[in-house]
């Protein structure tokens, strides 16, 4: 029985429809992985022979049984805590999905692979969801009990960065096994809910979201196998139409989704002759791959009208860092309009080209796990021409067109291609606004903050044994420190503010780890490099401001060798256990991965967690002192160049952002 | 028996399991224990096993000591497994320092029982597993010897899984990350272990929520029990569905 006459109206509405009738594929029988001998290349493929795949839309059901406050372990859900706040945000909507195995083809030319995916497809489907309407999706575990090889068929799915309570935010050691299901609750609320009722505060609005596999160990390789689709949620700003008369406050960007909204989800394979995937080892993906896929095709083609699209890139990982670019037919350079950075709307638009003389403007670096929304504007380009989208690395094509696509652009670099078919069939809408949001003022928690946590991410054995930095001689740490999902290596209070001090390996060993946190969206403060002067040994830290892309709010903050970043964060409204940990797969897999947990309080200073064999560590998280403090400068001296409200914004207040739009770029 | 032998003996090898990636994969190089027994890495000591590889060295006293200490412990866990179905291999990255009696000194200073076995052999079949075993694509890491000492490697013959975890590390965790290269558990075992699991949690939970809900009373932002109702957005949510699909 449906208590909300609401959701029946919809779900009746959709599954009434026909092309929307969504049927599980059959479950292939698993052929054997190809281990041995590694493949040098995958089989050649020509370039733009198949269409971009846009996943289907999720489509709401009703559950049987019908989704409860406490786990229903009786009838088969995994355990977990109560939703919290489940009252308050009753699911209006309902979803069912199945993480199961399929063949999926990633290229006419190579027989289909052997995949696992959300409802059998990779990538899964795409949810489509609103600000306000609370929904709960039940993942039921289909995978095989007799798996062999690489991936694990225990699963948990991490919203990513959802506003989730800690029980549905698929904590990596919150797995079920096969024949489980998990109800994830997604309140689709903003942050600050607790103090802004009921759905919080909007300029905490986030709209690019991706779902995926979290079981700690296996991410790498359950990834790989293709478990992760797309998640969006609109509002009244961000509605995901562009045409008129929404209200003032509608941005009015391309859409709506699947039409001049599409979803690119990047990710790099190695297939072996027989279409499988290649796995280095059963648990570990390829780092040295040949073949970029979008939407799990391999270098397709999107044909475009000339008129204004926006993309939602994604890299999905598991480890390449991507850096595109765009040119049109004659090989010139393109400008790609950048949006929202982890589905955060930018204050204002940023300009990203390959001659960009901004470094960090100089074509699209995207790191595993972040999201850019971006505006591609075809408008002026040629019917009958292509623009192609680049990465930095070349793949393997085997039998390329000759000559080069266009002058100056590599096949082999190029990820996929737009054919200009010709004009819109009703005029563009769409609007990309010179301002796009205020940042939320922090200055009230910044004056309150608890203090400064810092979290040393490193990739070796550092220095002698004792080492503060790395006690323990952990190849991939963070603190010296390594998952445990029964140990919480920190504990924030609920409610409570501060800054994050997210610090690479000094000396930096040549790895960047792109630093994800869960719960809620940060601000970076400060990017550092540190360097040392050969001849004195004097250590400098560097303050290089915060670049264009990361002016808004993130979720993944990328460092590099001999970085840091420090943000600002705050921890609201939900209650339990959340991580810290590298996005890189095979980092992460590898534990560089920690527990921290949002608690009544109070915040922990520094916690000792006590090793077997008695060992206390003495390099966890510490508050106001780094664990390498010779080279933290004192945090105040750095508290001027804070950027607590950008220029322009202060006036710009809660709630609705009514009249923000100032010049519209038409 | 020399290096040829073996290589022709993986092709003519047909007792291995049906999902194992074989002696072509593993390699059959031959080894040393510490009870001076010849050993091929496939063929005696990864075939139709489960098994938990590590590397060390006996003179090894910056990381070793605390690795080799959780192993010790691991072996309690393991149980009466150890030596019947799971074996326990530590391979020494020091083989011109390590000989069979003095790896057998080292083993049994450290309470290794039967069924852990303390290994040694040339330097090249050493290396050559070492790479296949724990290469990480960064010569950085893959040539320091330090390195080695955190690593562990925990392999399922009869069915090729893999897994690993790092060391030092509390025993309960390296035998929890054993389990999940073992064949998966019948579905009532499993079934029984996730009620288990929700008791735990519930006795937990009947600490934390008060507290959680006294600290919300308190900071006056009350529970709402009432169901919330949202026409509007539920509206704009069709509009969506049919614009997208
Ligand atoms: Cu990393």
């Amino acid at each position: 029985m449906l208590k909300a006459s609401a959701a029946a109206g919809v779900v009746t509405m959709l599954t009434s429809r026909k092309t929307l009738a969504q049927s599980l594929p059959p479950i292939p029988t698993q052929p054997p992985d190809c281990a041995a001998p590694a493949p040098t290349n995958s089989p050649a493929t020509t370039p733009f022979v198949q269409a971009l795949p846009i996943p289907p839309v999720a489509i709401p059901t009703i559950l049987n049984p019908f989704p409860t406050l406490a786990a229903d372990t009786a009838n088969g859900e995994a355990a977990r805590a109560n939703h919290q706040d489940w009252f308050q945000f009753f699911p209006l909507l309902q979803y069912n999905v199945s993480v199961q195995p399929t063949m999926h083809q990633f290229h006419p030319q190579i027989p289909p692979t052997y995949c696992w995916g959300y409802n059998g497809i990779y990538p899964g489907p795409t949810f489509l969801n609103i600000y306000g309407v609370p929904v709960v999706v039940r993942f039921h575990n289909n995978l095989p009990v007799d798996n062999i090889g690489f991936g694990d068929n225990n699963h948990t799915t991490h919203l990513h960065n959802g506003h989730t309570a800690s029980e549905s935010d698929g904590f990596a050691g919150d797995y079920w096994s096969p024949g489980l299901f998990k109800d994830h609750h997604y309140p689709n609320v903003y942050a600050g809910f607790n103090e802004f009722p009921p759905l919080g505060d909007q300029l905490e609005a986030q709209h690019t979201y991706w779902y995926h596999d979290h079981r700690h160990s296996f991410t790498a390789t359950n990834n790989y196998r293709g478990i992760n689709g797309m998640y969006l949620i609109y509002d009244d700003i961000d509605t995901g139409f562009e045409f008129p008369g929404q209200g003032p406050q509608a941005l009015r960007l391309p859409g709506p989704y699947g039409i001049y909204d599409i979803p690119l989800n990047f990710t790099d394979k190695l297939f072996c002759a027989n279409g499988e995937m290649f796995a280095t080892a059963p648990d570990a993906v390829p780092g040295g791959t040949d073949k970029f896929c979008v939407n799990g095709a391999i270098q397709p083609y999107f044909n475009v009208q000339t008129r204004k699209y926006r993309f939602r890139f994604l890299n999905s990982g598991p480890a390449r860092i991507w850096t595109f670019n765009l040119s049109d037919n004659n090989g010139n350079p393109v400008p790609m309009t950048v949006v929202t950075t982890d589905g955060n709307l930018l204050p204002s638009p940023v300009e990203v080209i390959s001659t960009s003389s901004v470094p960090t403007l100089t074509g699209l670096t995207v790191y595993v796990s972040q999201r850019y929304d971006v505006i591609i504007d075809f408008t002026n380009a040629t019917p009958g021409t292509s623009w192609y989208l680049t990465n930095v690395a070349a793949q393997f094509v085997g039998n390329a067109p000759e000559p080069e696509p266009a002058p100056g652009v590599n096949i082999g670099n190029v990820v996929m291609a737009f054919n200009i078919t010709g004009p819109p069939p009703s005029p563009d809408q769409s609007q990309v606004p010179e301002v796009l949001t205020t940042l939320p003022n922090i200055s009230k928690p910044m004056a309150n903050l608890f203090g400064t946590r810092v979290w040393n991410f490193n990739d070796d054995v550092v220095g002698a044994e004792g080492d503060p930095a790395n006690p323990t001689g952990k190849v991939f740490n963070v603190n010296g420190l390594t998952f445990d999902p029964n140990r919480a290596d920190a504990t924030v209070q609920q409610g409570s503010s501060e800054t994050w001090l997210i610090r690479n390996r000094f000396p930096g060993t040549g790895w960047t780890h792109p630093v994800h946190i869960h719960l809620e969206e940060g601000r970076v403060l400060d990017r550092r490099n540190i360097t040392v002067n050969p001849t004195t040994g004097v250590i400098t830290i560097n303050s290089q401001g915060v670049p264009p892309l990361e002016q808004g709010r993130r979720d993944v903050y990328p460092i590099l060798p001999n970085d840091e970043v420090l943000i600002f964060l705050q921890f609201r409204d939900w209650f339990g256990k959340y991580m810290i940990h590298c996005h890189n797969l095979g980092h992460e897999d590898g534990l560089m991965l920690v527990r921290w947990d949002v608690t009544t309080g109070p915040s922990s200073t520094v916690t000792s967690p006590v090793y077997s064999d008695g060992t206390p560590n003495t390099g966890n998280g510490q508050v106001n002192s780094g664990a390498q403090p010779n080279i933290t400068p004192a945090l105040t001296a750095l508290a001027p160049t804070f950027n607590l409200n950008p220029p322009g914004t202060s006036k710009l207040n809660r709630p609705g952002l009514k009249g923000s739009k100032k010049g519209v770029k038409a | 028996m020399n290096r040829r032998d073996f290589f022709t003996c993986h092709v003519a090898d047909k007792s291995r399991p049906a999902a194992s990636l074989g002696p072509g994969y593993y390699s059959n190089g031959v080894f040393r224990t510490h009870e001076n027994k010849p050993v091929r890495f496939y063929d005696d000591l990864i075939k139709g096993k489960i098994s938990i590889i590590n590397f060390m060295y006996a003179s090894c006293d910056k990381y070793c000591p605390r690795s080799i200490a959780c192993l010790t412990k691991l072996q309690d866990l393991l149980g009466d497994h150890l030596g019947r179905d799971m074996f326990m291999y530590s391979f020494t990255l020091k083989p011109d320092e390590d000989t069979p009696a003095k790896l057998a000194a080292y083993a049994k200073g450290n309470g290794a029982r039967p069924g852990w076995l303390f290994l040694t052999g040339s330097e090249y079949d050493l290396t050559s597993i070492r790479f296949k075993l724990f290469r990480l694509d960064d010569p950085l890491l893959d040539f320091s010897v330090d390195i080695h000492a955190s690593m562990l490697r925990i392999i399922n013959d009869n069915n090729s899984r893999w897994t690993s975890w790092v060391l030092p590390d509390p025993p309960r965790l390296i035998r929890e990350a054993v389990s999940w290269v073992e064949p998966t558990k019948p579905f009532a075992v499993r079934v029984r272990e996730n009620a288990e699991l929700q008791a735990a949690i519930d006795k937990e939970s009947v600490i934390s929520a008060p507290k959680r809900a006294e600290f919300k009373r308190a900071h006056g932002w009350p529970e709402i029990t009432a169901k919330y109702e949202n026409p509007d957005g539920m509206k704009k949510l069709q509009t969506l569905f049919h614009a997208g699909a």
